[in-house]
């Protein structure tokens, strides 16, 4: 599997830990999540969080942003501890934090413009032109123009993720949350949003964590990427993880797993549905 | 028998973990009410989609509930011969019960349901985590206005419910059935006091408006974040809220007199 010319050298991926995950354990109910994963993000990278459907790539996201605890463990955010943060002290670490959520969780009564304003409105002191302007930088910088009076529901599914990240990226974030970027795009558009993340980290220097399923998009963009297998987090470049001997990665990669997992699934829903399922099926 | 008991006790302890969390949630509300920003522009929004928003419903419920009681007072005081005390009897019920009562129960249909699923919306479509990692609290910026909108719009509305229905017995009462004018209103102007009536109305509208608020805002803020949570969010926060209305009016009557 080659590396496009986004890539950089692998030692880069091993500079200092911007983000770091410290023998966390996560469970929803009696439904564990992951058990005792250690692993960090490099500053000022693009990191992809990979794994399949469930894996707890959002979770990772989450954790980060402190919408929801660990179970044990810790997360350390630029050297905060946010695991036993109040939510009030939450917030001045989140300052530097900004999250584009998978769906964009714009806020659906506001307009586009509002949407992206709306950071700048309440964190910030500038004037109306002020605001403005940066809005409108911000949303050509995306690819965006003359959408200001739109509403989210007037946007296609790739426009919405280019606002989002917009009002993501419009405080200018230390570091940047990405939740399943490239889901439910068309390849051009999966391009275009890639490109646009590789320009604004190349630009910015600002730490990308992107979580994805996606795995072309991952190994041209990722300067470190974590693969969540099996409740394991394996991390290195994409190179390493493309010569891995591992055959758990090599699967993963070949997407040979997808099938098995299907299969396997489906199985299991027979058994679960007895031999009246199975006749019925 | 042992597994019987342990699922009373289940139920009982996730009843009482209920309660607990509602007095959490209403505090959180209450102790953010107090606490700047006060997000006034965000209050006058929710006051124009609560409330104005309802006026129309409320007015031409209130007029056909005036004319309905208007008639069946009629026709049971003619037995009497006592059809000049309408103005009065159609004015006290209005303004001590039917008013607060049936104004609720609208709003609580139109605009508590409402609320829940819009707040439920907001959960399911990650708003309300988007709002939080924008350092900005739901409880102030969601929850809060609503909330206050809710009780401060109820009284404003219960008024005009009861003003409608009283128009509408007035209708009734007078162009159709045939009573004067004056007696009508002069029966009317005797029967209600300001302090026991009306002021005891509007509190009572406003502590309906409280409890709609709260519990359309605590169904929307603690739903599923599921089209299924959601959806169940809006068909609870009408049962809860009605319930909660109907007992709370009874208490209420009871202790105050109205």
């Amino acid at each position: 599997m080659a590396e496009s010319a986004y890539t950089r050298d692998s030692a880069a991926s091993r500079d200092e830990d911007h983000v770091l995950l410290d023998d966390v354990s996560m469970a929803y109910g009696d439904r564990p999540v992951f058990e005792n994963l250690s692993f960090g993000f490099p500053r000022g990278k693009i990191s992809v969080v990979l794994g399949g459907s469930g894996s707890g790539k959002t979770t990772i996201l989450k954790l980060i942003g402190g919408l929801v605890r660990p179970d044990t463990g810790r997360v350390v955010v630029e050297g905060d501890d946010v695991t036993r943060m109040k939510e009030r002290e939450l917030y001045v670490v989140r300052e530097k934090l900004g999250m584009m959520f998978q769906g964009g969780a714009l806020l659906d009564s506001m307009t586009v413009f509002d949407n992206v304003a709306f950071p700048l409105r309440e964190r910030s002191r500038r004037n109306k032109h002020e605001i403005a302007d940066k809005v409108h930088n911000r949303l050509r910088s995306v690819g965006l123009h003359d959408v200001d009076d739109l509403l989210p529901s007037e946007l296609s599914g790739g426009m919405v993720k280019r606002v989002a990240l917009a009002r993501a990226l419009i405080l200018d974030p230390v570091i940047v949350l990405i939740d399943e970027p490239f889901s439910g795009l068309d390849p051009v558009t999966v391009k275009l949003i890639e490109a646009l993340f590789v320009k604004i980290n190349r630009e910015s220097g600002m730490t990308m964590i992107l979580s994805s399923h996606h795995i072309p998009t991952t190994m041209r963009m990722a300067d470190n990427v974590i693969m969540i297998l099996q409740g394991d987090a394996i991390r290195g470049t994409p190179r390493e993880l493309a010569r891995s001997r591992d055959a758990r990665i090599r699967r993963f990669l070949t997407e040979e797993v997808a099938e098995e997992d299907v299969l396997e699934r489906v199985d299991q829903l027979q058994v679960e549905a007895g031999p009246s399922g199975r006749s019925g099926g | 028998m042992i597994e019987a008991v342990a699922f009373v006790g289940r139920k009982a302890l996730a009843f009482v973990e209920h309660l607990g969390r509602i007095a959490l949630f209403t505090t959180r509300c209450v102790a953010t009410a107090l606490r700047p920003p006060f997000r006034f522009h965000r209050l006058v929004e929710e006051l124009y989609k609560l409330g104005v928003l309802s006026l129309v419903i409320i007015t031409v419920s209130g007029v056909a509930v005036g004319m309905v009681l208007a008639l069946q007072g009629y026709n049971t005081l003619v037995r009497f011969g006592s059809e000049e005390a309408l103005g009065a009897v159609v004015g006290l019920s209005l303004v001590r019960e039917l008013g607060p009562v049936l104004t609720a129960l609208l709003t609580t249909g139109r605009a508590g349901s409402a609320t829940a699923a819009e707040i439920g919306t907001m959960v399911a479509t990650q708003q309300l985590d988007g709002l939080r990692m924008m350092s900005v609290d739901p409880m102030d910026y969601v929850v809060r206005p609503k909330a206050m909108a809710m009780t401060l719009v109820m009284p404003m509305l219960g008024a005009l419910f009861t003003t409608a229905a009283i128009f509408g017995a007035y209708l009734v009462g007078v162009a159709l059935m045939g009573i004067d004018g004056g007696t009508y209103m002069t029966s009317l102007e005797d029967a209600i006091d300001f302090r026991n009536d009306v002021a005891g109305s509007l509190l009572k509208t406003l502590l309906f408006g409280g409890i709609v608020g709260l519990v359309a805002t605590y169904r929307g803020y603690t739903c599923a974040p599921t089209s299924e949570g959601v959806s169940s969010a809006t068909t609870s926060t009408v049962v809860i809220a009605s319930v909660t209305v109907l007992i709370a009016d009874y208490f209420f009557t009871a202790l105050w007199g109205v």
